[in-house]
C-alpha cells in the first residue's frame, strides 16, 4: 500500500489496521525522523487528529487504503511533517469562559444528564475546526467546539449565571456561524456543534440579543456569514 | 526569574486538581506537560471513580477501606487509605460544583445523593461513581475548562528532563525540554508537584497512553528520591488481541465468558484480575487462544449496557461481538509503585517536591489496585497534594548552574533507537510479566545491561522531534526497568500482582514495601 504523507509518497509493507500503524511503520522502517503526535491510540485523547484525502480523522482509529494522502490539520501552525500546535484551543476556551460561573446547588436527574451527554465527549481533537469554513476567513471566529461547550455549560441547571456564557459569544460567535454543518460531518464523536450554535442563537434571542448580520442586511444583503462580506 | 509558588508537572487529573486547588487558594501555579492539555492516562478511564456515597446501595467509607486494604494483601498503610476514602468526598463535592456530568439517577435529595454509580470488581458496595463510559474524559475536560479559567499558565510541549535543586539538595525546579525550540528551559518554584503518570506504556502489550514512560519518576529518582514497590504491575484480562484496547470489566459483569480455542471455560470470570490474568497466560503458553464470549448475553442487551465497547470491538478487532468470539489478550494496565512519599505527599529524600496520581506509591493500592481507586487517588490526593505543598512554603529558589546535554550526535544510527526499544519492551512482557522467576529476570536484567542504552544517541534536529522524545523516553523506560527487575528479584515471594513461579506463597518478612535509591 502506499500512502502519501505531506506529498512525499511511502511504502507500507505490512498489514496494518490504523493510519496511525502505517506512521509508525514509516517512522520505525523509512523515516525516523518523522513527526507526528498521538496519545491512548483508542481515539479519546485527541492528539493524533489529521486530515486524509482533505477530511478530518482520527489516526488511530481510521483504517488506510492505498493512495490515501495525509496532510495536517488546518488553521493550527505547523510545526514539523504532521505535528501542529493546537495550543489554540486554550484561548478559544478562555475566550468563551467555558465553566461554571457561580454554581447554584440543584438536584439533577438522568433527563438533565442526556441533555449534555453528547457535548460532553468531547476530546478536543480540533477536527471541526480544521473542517469549519469561516476560521479561514475569519481567524479570531471562536468556532465550533468553544461554542458547544459554550451551549453544554448555558444549558447546565447548576449554573447560576448562564448569562455569563451567553454575552461571552456574541462577537465573533454564534452569528458568524455559516450553519453549513462542516463540523457535525467532521466529528468523530458524534458532536453537532451546527445545532448547538443554533441553540445558542435561540437562547441569546431569549437574552435581548439579535442576530447581528439582519441589522446590516442593507448593507450584506443576506443572512448569517457572506464570504464577501469584508471581514 | 520568574518566580513561582508551585510548579506542576504533568496536565492529568492528578496535576490539574492539584493546580487549581492551589490556584483557587491564591497561588501562582504554572503547569508543564510533554503532551497536549488532554492527553495521557486521565482521559482514557472508562469505568468510575470510586466514592462511599451509597447512592445505589448502602456503603460507607469505613466499607472502601476495607475493601482497599484487602485488596492491598497487607500492603497499604491505614492510615493513607482512610485520607483518600474521606478525600473522596470533598473531591467529589468540588467535581460537582465545576460541572462535571456525571451519570445520574431520578428523584434524589440532594446533588451527591443523584450521582449514578456502579458496581466495580473488589469492591462490597455499589461504589464508582461515573460519566457513561466516558468517566476520566469527562473529570479531565471539565478540570481543564476550570483551570484555563482561572487563568493558570498550562504549558505545553514541556517534557521534563531533570528535577533542580538548591544547595541544600531540595527541589526548587524542573530543567525542561522545550519541544518546539528544541532547546533546554528551566522553572523555577518554591514547591515542585510532579504528577507525570505511571510507566505502563513501557511495557510492549500495555493498555496505556503512550505518554506514560514513567518521566517524572525517573527523573525524582536521579535526584535522589525514593521508589518503592515497581515490582506490582497489574495486568488487566481483557484487552483486544493486538491493539490492546481494553475492553472494561462491565463485560464480564454482565455475564461474559472466558474461553479456549476449544470452547472451554478456564476460570471464574468474575475473580479478581490478577487471577485471571494468570489463567489466560498459562492457557496461552500451552498454545490456546483466549477468547471472550458475549453472544448468549444477546444484541439487545448488549447494546443498552455497553455501546462504547461494541464500537471498539467493532473498530479495533473488525468483529461483530454479537455474533462472533473476541480475541483476547492480558496486558499491563496500571502500575501501582513509583515514587515514595510520607504522609504529606512529600517526596522520600527529595524534600519540596510533592508527588501525587499514578506518579507516587502513596501506600494506598500495595500489591493489586481496585478499580476506581486510582482516579480516586488522582483527585483526592491532587487536592490534598497542593494544600500540602502551600503549608510552610517560604523556600527561595534560585536559579541554579545546570549542565545538560541532549543525547544527539551526527552520524547515530537512527532506526537502533525502535529497534532497542522493541527489545526492552519484549524483555518486559515476556521476562518481567504476569509470572516471573528468579532466572527469567536475572536474564532480563543482564540482557538489559547489554542493550547499553545509557549510550544510545540519534541524529536529528532537535526542535519539534519526536525522534528526540522517543529516546528521552526510551532511557528514562530504562531506568525504570532496571529499579522494576531489581525489586522483583528482591520479593521471594508471590504478593497480588507479583507472582513469582519459584516462590508460589505469600511470605511474612516481605510484608513490607521494596525500596530502591539511586
Ligand atoms: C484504559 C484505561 C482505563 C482506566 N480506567 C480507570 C477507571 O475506570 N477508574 C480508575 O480509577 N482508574 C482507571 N484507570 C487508571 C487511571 O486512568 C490513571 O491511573 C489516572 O488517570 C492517572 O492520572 P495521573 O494524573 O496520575 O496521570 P496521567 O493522566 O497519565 O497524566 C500524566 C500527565 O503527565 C504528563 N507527562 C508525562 N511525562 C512528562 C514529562 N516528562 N514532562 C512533562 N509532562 C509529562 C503527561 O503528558 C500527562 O499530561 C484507567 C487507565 C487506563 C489506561
Ligand atoms: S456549521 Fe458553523 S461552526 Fe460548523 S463548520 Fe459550518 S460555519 Fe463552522
Ligand atoms: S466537537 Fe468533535 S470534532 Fe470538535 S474538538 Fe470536540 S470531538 Fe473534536
Amino acid at each position: 500500500m502506499d500512502i502519501k504523507v505531506n506529498s512525499k509518497s511511502y511504502k507500507i509493507k505490512k498489514a496494518v489496521t490504523t493510519l496511525l500503524e502505517a506512521l509508525t511503520y514509516i517512522q520505525e522502517n523509512i523515516e525516523p525522523t518523522l513527526a507526528f503526535d498521538y496519545g491512548c491510540k483508542s481515539g479519546v485523547c485527541g492528539a493524533c487528529s489529521i486530515r486524509v484525502n482533505g477530511k478530518e480523522q482520527l489516526a488511530c482509529s481510521y483504517t488506510p487504503a492505498d493512495g490515501d494522502t495525509i496532510e495536517p490539520i488546518r488553521y493550527a501552525k505547523q510545526r514539523r511533517d504532521l505535528l501542529v500546535d493546537k495550543s489554540i484551543a486554550k484561548s478559544l476556551i478562555a475566550k468563551t469562559k467555558a465553566t461554571i460561573h457561580s454554581y447554584k446547588e440543584e438536584v439533577l436527574g438522568v433527563a438533565d444528564e442526556k441533555k449534555s451527554e453528547v457535548q460532553s465527549n468531547c476530546i478536543l481533537c480540533s477536527s471541526c475546526y480544521s473542517a469549519c469554513p469561516v476560521v479561514e476567513v475569519k481567524p479570531n471566529f471562536l468556532g465550533p467546539y468553544a461554542l458547544t461547550k459554550t451551549y453544554k455549560y448555558t444549558i447546565d441547571k447548576r449554573e447560576g449565571e448562564p448569562k455569563e456564557h451567553i454575552d461571552a459569544i456574541q462577537s465573533s460567535g454564534i452569528w458568524d456561524c455559516t450553519l453549513c454543518n462542516e463540523c457535525t460531518l467532521a466529528c468523530p464523536q458524534g458532536i453537532d456543534p451546527k445545532s448547538d450554535i443554533v441553540n445558542l442563537r435561540n437562547l441569546s434571542a431569549s437574552y435581548g440579543y439579535m442576530d447581528p448580520n439582519f441589522s446590516n442586511m442593507g448593507f450584506s444583503g443576506g443572512f448569517g456569514f457572506d464570504p464577501n462580506g469584508g471581514f | 526569574m520568574q518566580m513561582h509558588d508551585i510548579l506542576v508537572v504533568g496536565s492529568g487529573i492528578a496535576g490539574l486538581s492539584a493546580a487549581v486547588t492551589a490556584k483557587q487558594k491564591g497561588a501562582r501555579v504554572v503547569v508543564a506537560t510533554k503532551s497536549s492539555v488532554s492527553v495521557g492516562n486521565s482521559v482514557m478511564a472508562q469505568g468510575g471513580m470510586n466514592v462511599a456515597l451509597g447512592n445505589a446501595s448502602s456503603d460507607s467509607v469505613e466499607l472502601h477501606i476495607e475493601d482497599t486494604l484487602k485488596s492491598s494483601h497487607n500492603l497499604a498503610d491505614p492510615k493513607m487509605v482512610a485520607k483518600m476514602c474521606q478525600g473522596g468526598i470533598e473531591a467529589i463535592e468540588f467535581l460537582e460544583q465545576i460541572g462535571v456530568p456525571f451519570s445520574r439517577i431520578n428523584g434524589a435529595r440532594s446533588p451527591l445523593k443523584s450521582i449514578a454509580q456502579r458496581k466495580l470488581g473488589g469492591a462490597s458496595a455499589i461504589r464508582a461513581c461515573y460519566a457513561q463510559d466516558y468517566t476520566g474524559l469527562k473529570i479531565l475536560h471539565t478540570l481543564l475548562d476550570r483551570a484555563i479559567n482561572l487563568d493558570i499558565p498550562l504549558l505545553e510541549g514541556l517534557f521534563l528532563l531533570e528535577i533542580i535543586k538548591n544547595s541544600k539538595g531540595q527541589a526548587c525546579g524542573g530543567l525542561f525540554l522545550n519541544i518546539e525550540s528544541g532547546e533546554t528551559q528551566a522553572l523555577y518554584a518554591k514547591k515542585i508537584i510532579v504528577a507525570t503518570g505511571g510507566f505502563g506504556a513501557i511495557y510492549a502489550k500495555n493498555t496505556n497512553s503512550k505518554t506514560s514512560t514513567g518521566d517524572g519518576i525517573a527523573a525524582i529518582f536521579r535526584a535522589g528520591g525514593e521508589l518503592s514497590n515497581l515490582e506490582f504491575v497489574q495486568f488487566h484480562p481483557t484487552t483486544l488481541k493486538g491493539s490492546n484496547i481494553l475492553i472494561s470489566e462491565s463485560a464480564r459483569g454482565a455475564g461474559g465468558y472466558l474461553v479456549n480455542s476449544k470452547g472451554e471455560r478456564f476460570i471464574d470470570e468474575l475473580t479478581t484480575r490478577d487471577i485471571i490474568a494468570k489463567a489466560e497466560f498459562e492457557q496461552i503458553i500451552q498454545g490456546e487462544k483466549v477468547y471472550l464470549d458475549l453472544r448468549h448475553i444477546g444484541k439487545e442487551k448488549l447494546e443498552t449496557l455497553m455501546p462504547q465497547e461494541l464500537k471498539l470491538i467493532k473498530q479495533y478487532a473488525k468483529v461483530d461481538a454479537t455474533k462472533e468470539l473476541i480475541e483476547i489478550e492480558p496486558a499491563v494496565h496500571y502500575t501501582m509503585g513509583g515514587v515514595s512519599v510520607n504522609e504529606n505527599l512529600e517526596v522520600v529524600g527529595l524534600e519540596n517536591c510533592y508527588c501525587i496520581g499514578e506518579t507516587s506509591n502513596a501506600n494506598v493500592h500495595g500489591a493489586n489496585r481496585l478499580g476506581g481507586n486510582s482516579l480516586l487517588e488522582a483527585l483526592s490526593f491532587g487536592v490534598l497534594g497542593a494544600k500540602e505543598a502551600l503549608k510552610n512554603s517560604d523556600a527561595k529558589p534560585m536559579e541554579q548552574e545546570i549542565n545538560y546535554r541532549l543525547p544527539i550526535k551526527k552520524g547515530s544510527d537512527n532506526f537502533a533507537l525502535f529497534r532497542v526499544k522493541k527489545r526492552l519492551s519484549t524483555l518486559l512482557f515476556e521476562k518481567v510479566g504476569i509470572v516471573r522467576d528468579e532466572k527469567s529476570l536475572s536474564e532480563a536484567l543482564q540482557e538489559l545491561e547489554a542493550l547499553n542504552i545509557e549510550s544510545l544517541t540519534i541524529d536529528d534536529n532537535p526542535s519539534n522531534s519526536t525522534l528526540l522524545l522517543e529516546l528521552l523516553e526510551l532511557k528514562n523506560a530504562n531506568i525504570l526497568a532496571k529499579a522494576l527487575i531489581k525489586s522483583a528479584l528482591w520479593r521471594k515471594e508471590s504478593r497480588g500482582s507479583h507472582i513469582r513461579s519459584d516462590y508460589p506463597n505469600e511470605s511474612k518478612e516481605f510484608e513490607c514495601n521494596s525500596k530502591i535509591n539511586i
